[in-house]
């Protein structure tokens, strides 16, 4: 297992390098940079005040430099966790982000915990009651809420909360609470409202996740050993669970690597539509503006967090099933 | 043995055959089995997708959505820009069959405008004493139809002087029905270009992996999982925003394509791969090393035809992937900009509660994207079932 969790780790560095080459290489894409029309601006309007400011932006993040040391500024910056500068906000981008990684973080892992919740039980009853009444019935919807894209089922859930429960769901926590310091009670108020952006982000990844498990288990009730716990008089639901259920879990526990993705993109669109305090609407904003370094250290954020839930189902996967272990580290 | 035995034996009566003796006879094959051994391949695809009802079903709507998208400009009512000043945010009208009581050519109500001026809301109540009916292959709008011939038939029109708006109207009082109309032929050629680029990408670089294997294909795939950890939608959506804003809206159309497109393949390139490894064992294709074939065509002329209809079925997969992508991203204002109108497009002005609230049809274009990426996704699995017809 050490081995294992060694090359695992020796695997997820260079990913890494890698992945935060191309996304400096998507800040520096937009013709004429945004620090030089900065200056220019600054100048225009005579404030020589900032000048030492702009000698020491300079110097911190290496405006000056070619472009490859510029790069190993940056890197080296974000591995001590400065994350660049943010010209719309004048401020340091940790600054400007505040809780917004924390929640949308928060909100990544409630989804996803949403979704095994809710897949489980129903990719099992699909499965075992195969061709029913109610297998077709969840067949159905769940195809809808794969092709339902997801800000409109984010309208129509915060409108019809508005009009028949009579609470706005927009954001994430109560009003008084933004921007105040984390309490019980801001605590208990973003519980209180996370779980629209969950259900609504969260749907079609548990389609999806349902469709999966229920095609695994189909396979694995057709094998023999199951037909001979079965026929030896074993009761339904001991086979089931002892046996099948394991075998189809494998895939269940992988697909985490497939569904961060999707659940990171799910967020950042519902949280422009809901306007939650999280990374999406401020990635918007950044990209509109061009405040490149805003909108990198996003990217770089949500491709990390895929990137470690990726290693996490792995290792998940590496305890579950030894034959994984044993072998020269999985292509995902 | 007795010789009781021996006689009874010789008394059974003896038959012999004067025909011809053909040992093949028992396995002679009826003119149905014969057709059914023989088939090609692609035909034997055919039979099992037909087996498959909803997948047949979704095949048809797509085609039907295909060629329709060729005919816009007659099916739509109105044009794409026409503009309705006097019916701004005009409710959808019902199509009535029944007038007095009596049977009646399908007809809608026309309808009496005021402002209300507590909540400064435009009221429209259809007028009972006005049937506008509508009329069929008629004259409305002019049109250049593809650009190239003028034209101005019509599938429906409204009633001379009247109007005709099923699906209501926009802020600027345009008719949503016709521009859902137009949307279809930037939303459904987006998912093809897309594929298109995709497909190809996906062939050369996943065929490569697969053929070379050893050090080229570690490196492949470690690239194809840097670009996996990416969550696709920020990612378009850094892109896209990186697009000039001096590109002309057509451009701004292809690059999107491309977007999405280059981010797609991944899925291809693994299929291909895969695929690719487990073949360039067989016999078939040592036999092409051996007679000097080069790489490029023993992937081109002996591998891929191999699993064609594999990478067809998931580059079927893939299509409603790019539709919603497009959705997304033009929904948020990033992706195709107005004068170029897909669903996405339109649905960017039912952006905020207050058009669920007082103008509900603004969502429409909704239904059909649903419609499509659902229609995408059956077509697709019965594809997939379909694809390998010999096991």
């Amino acid at each position: 297992m050490l081995g294992y969790l060694v090359r695992r780790i020796l695997i997820m560095i260079p990913t890494l390098i890698a992945i935060s080459i191309v996304i400096f290489t998507i800040i520096h894409l937009p013709p004429g940079d945004y620090f030089t029309t900065y200056i220019a601006e600054l100048q225009s309007q005579g404030e020589h005040a900032n000048l030492a400011k702009i000698a020491f932006l300079k110097a911190q993040y290496g405006f000056d430099l070619p472009v490859w040391r510029q790069y190993l500024t940056w890197a080296i910056n974000l591995l001590h966790g400065d994350m660049g500068y943010s010209f719309a906000y004048d401020l340091p981008v940790t600054q400007v982000v505040g809780d917004r990684l924390f929640l949308t973080f928060l909100v990544s892992v409630m989804t996803i915990v949403f979704t095994y919740v809710v897949a489980f039980p129903i990719g099992v009853y699909s499965a075992t009651h195969q061709y029913s009444t109610g297998d077709y019935v969840l067949t159905f919807f769940g195809f809808l809420g794969l092709a339902t894209p997801s800000f409109l089922l984010a309208l129509l859930l915060v409108y019809f909360a508005h009009v028949y429960f009579g609470i706005s769901i927009g954001g994430l926590m109560d009003p008084i609470y933004v921007d105040q310091p984390w309490s019980w009670g801001k605590a208990g108020s973003v519980a209180a409202h996370i779980w629209v952006p969950v259900i609504v982000i969260g749907t079609a990844g548990t389609a999806a996740m349902i469709r999966r498990l229920r095609a695994n288990l189909l396979d694995e009730l057709q094998k023999q050993y199951f037909v001979t716990a079965r026929a030896k008089g074993l009761h339904p639901v001991k086979a089931l669970f002892k046996y099948p259920l394991r075998m189809a879990l494998n895939p269940f526990i992988s697909d985490i690597g497939s569904l961060l993705p999707h659940v990171i993109s799910g967020a950042a669109i519902v949280s422009v539509v809901m306007s939650l305090p999280t990374t999406g609407p401020m990635l918007l904003d950044a990209l509109r503006s061009q405040d490149m370094y805003l909108a990198g250290s996003f990217l770089m954020f949500m491709a990390f967090l895929t990137v470690i839930g990726v290693f996490l189902s792995d290792l998940a996967l590496a305890a579950l099933d030894p034959r994984i272990r044993l072998q020269t580290g999985r292509s995902r | 043995m007795s010789e009781v035995e021996l006689r009874s034996q010789s008394d059974l009566p003896h038959f012999v055959s004067h025909a011809p003796f053909d040992p093949y006879s028992v396995e002679e094959m009826s003119a149905a089995q014969e057709r059914f051994y023989r088939a090609s391949q692609w035909r034997m695809i055919w039979w099992r997708f037909r087996r498959h009802r909803v997948a047949v079903v979704s095949g048809a709507i797509l085609l039907a959505l295909y060629i329709a998208i060729l005919f816009c400009e007659m099916l739509a009512p109105y044009g794409l820009d026409t503009r309705n000043t006097d019916y701004i945010y005009a409710p959808p009208q019902r199509v009535h069959f029944l007038y007095r009581g009596k049977l009646a050519a399908p007809f809608v109500l026309g309808s009496d405008y005021k402002l209300d001026m507590e909540n400064l809301r435009r009221v429209y109540t259809p007028n009972l004493d006005k049937p506008e009916p509508i009329r069929f292959f008629c004259h409305g709008d002019k049109y250049r139809f593809w650009g190239l011939v003028d034209g101005d038939v019509h599938l429906l029109c409204p009633a001379k002087g009247g109007h005709l708006f099923l699906l209501g109207t926009d802020r600027l009082g345009r008719d949503l029905l016709s521009r859902i109309i137009y949307g279809a032929r930037i939303s459904l050629t987006v998912g093809l270009i897309g594929v298109a680029v995709s497909f190809t990408l996906g062939i050369i670089i996943g065929g490569i992996a697969g053929y070379y294997g050893g050090w080229t294909d570690i490196m492949i795939q470690r690239g194809i999982e840097v670009i996996q950890s990416f969550p696709h939608l920020p990612l378009w959506m850094a892109l896209s925003a990186i697009l000039p804003v001096t590109w002309s809206p057509i451009l701004v159309y292809f690059g999107i394509t491309i977007i999405l497109g280059m981010i797609e393949w991944t899925h291809l390139a693994r299929a291909v791969r895969s695929k690719l490894l487990s073949l360039r064992e067989e016999d078939f294709c040592t036999a092409a090393v051996l007679m000097g074939a080069t790489p490029a065509r023993i992937i081109g002329r002996h591998l891929l035809p191999s699993f064609m209809s594999h990478l067809i079925a998931s580059a079927t997969l893939v299509i409603p992937s790019m539709i919603l992508g497009e959705t997304a991203l033009s929904f948020l204002g990033l992706g195709l900009r107005p004068p170029i109108t897909s669903w996405g497009v339109l649905l960017n002005e039912a952006q905020n509660i207050s058009v669920v609230a007082l103008y509900p049809w603004l969502m429409l274009p909704v239904v059909p994207v649903i419609v499509t990426v659902l229609a995408f996704n059956f077509f697709g699995d019965g594809l997939r079932d379909a694809a390998d017809p010999y096991h």
